[in-house]
């Protein structure tokens, strides 16, 4: 009974929390970068360097008026953050932040669920936060959010199999669904998966690029063409729960990156014996260390990189990223069998 | 089994459970002053004389459709990578026939046009 509700249930609530504090520092690190790139300074006033600045925008978020059009479709309004929301916090149920610690006598792992379709969980659960952006640019009933979420729909069409194509290449080398299986198995073969499958972690970073509406593939809210793009009509706590739902998949994508490709939780240089001071370093920290060096640079091209055009886009999906992952497909196949 | 996703069940519960509470909680404490204007589809100041959800040509309506088939054959080949070694060369000769054909109709759209725009 602990060990199948109590237990997972504290986890929750520590993963929960954890993710809403990094999201809201995602902000300012974002504007904070951003700033520094373009010789400005960012956030000053609220507290020393602006680190106060997440509290006082969820405050605001929370208080503002919260205002549903009259033309809307008032459920479904309602409906599309949640359905943004969920799935990006959903998806850290199987993400492995470190293998097993001691704490108060008793081993934890410190994940929430080790499934044996873990990485499928991830590829599907990710797939319907696009739901939450489709619906919330039609239930608006207005005209940007309606192209926005037109657009929206173009841009999953684009990617999805370029990445699910992919993903196949990579279970070839990794054998195993499981997140925990593939650092494990990273463990064994003493080495990052990234320099068996490099070609696989530069298309899959562009598809969680696509997937997580980032720059250059921000079609579904280019400000500059859309105003808001498909939240032009939300306002208040049903905004932010948009915007949460953008830095958690943020962060989900480079946890999956991280475990994949970065070998997750363990400490590099391990035959290195000059670099045996690292192995007293936790897991977990090696953990979030790798997927902050993925987030930065996912900030560092948004900062760098102008928007693509959504045809552009589709292009680059289905003419250029499928017919790569075929041939690394075929390739990584042949030398898993004859190799 | 199951008991593994048991906490994934209860990750759901809680995430739709804050989600919900997150929105009835700002229904408590935000600001509401409601004005005709302000209730307006947004529109750069203009009046909206009709619905936005007039009939409108999605271009990509062929990639869409060549998008569902794509997706669910890839979703075929996973347990396929699961058990490669197992399947060794076998397996390899079956899914080179089978990406054989898939890419046979890739290229035939691709020659067709369906992933240019119309």
């Amino acid at each position: 009974m602990t060990d199948l509700f109590v237990v997972p249930l504290l986890q929750i609530v520590v993963v929960l929390n954890a993710v809403l504090v990094a999201v809201t520092y995602m902000v300012l690190l974002e504007r904070k970068i951003i700033a520094w790139v373009q010789s400005r300074l960012g956030p000053m006033r609220v507290g020393p360097h602006g680190i106060l600045q997440p509290i006082a925008d969820a405050l605001k978020l929370l208080l503002k008026e919260d205002i549903t059009p009259i033309r809307a479709d008032r459920w479904i309004f309602t409906l599309a953050p949640i359905i943004s929301l969920v799935p990006a916090l959903i998806a850290f149920a199987v993400i492995p932040f470190g293998g097993e610690a001691t704490l108060f006598g008793h081993r934890v792992p410190l994940y929430i669920a080790n499934v044996n379709v873990g990485l499928l969980y991830i590829v599907s659960i990710t797939s319907i936060g696009v739901y939450g952006i489709i619906l919330a640019g039609y239930s608006s009933n207005s005209k940007y959010p309606l192209l926005a979420s037109l657009r929206a729909s173009a841009q999953l069409i684009s990617y999805e199999v370029a990445v699910t194509l992919m993903l196949v290449s990579v279970i070839v080398t990794t054998r195993t669904l499981s997140l925990v299986g593939i650092v494990e198995g990273q463990m064994r073969q003493h080495i990052w998966y990234v320099f068996i499958q490099p070609v696989a972690a530069v298309v899959l970073f562009i598809g969680g690029l696509a997937e997580t509406n980032r720059t250059p593939f921000d079609l579904a809210e280019a400000e500059q063409e859309l105003t808001g793009g498909f939240h032009t009509e939300y306002s208040g706590m049903r905004f932010a729960m948009f915007f949460l739902a953008e830095y958690a998949n943020m962060i989900v994508v480079s946890a999956v990156m991280t475990t994949l490709f970065f070998g997750g939780w363990l400490s590099p240089f391990p035959n290195v014996a000059a670099a045996h001071f690292l192995w007293y370093i936790p897991g977990w920290i090696w953990f979030l260390l790798k997927t902050f060096v993925l987030l930065y640079v996912f900030i560092w091209i948004r900062a760098t990189l102008p928007r693509y055009r959504y045809d552009q886009l589709m292009r680059l999906g289905w003419k250029v990223l499928i017919p790569v992952a075929l041939v690394n497909l075929v390739v990584s196949a042949i030398v898993r069998v004859f190799l | 089994m199951l008991r593994a996703y048991v906490p994934i069940f209860l990750f759901i519960l809680v995430a739709i459970g804050f989600a919900v509470v997150t929105l009835l909680i700002s229904r408590l404490v935000h600001a509401e002053k409601p004005n005709a204007v302000k209730l307006e589809p947004y529109e750069c100041g203009i009046e909206p004389e009709t619905d936005a959800r007039d009939r409108y040509s999605v271009r990509y309506y062929l990639v869409a459709m060549l998008f569902v088939i794509f997706d669910v054959e890839t979703i075929f080949m996973f347990p396929w990578a699961v058990i490669l070694d197992r399947l060794a060369l076998f397996g390899l000769i079956e899914m080179a026939l089978f990406l054989f054909i898939l890419v046979v109709g890739y290229f035939y759209a691709w020659k067709k046009g369906a992933l240019e725009w119309a």
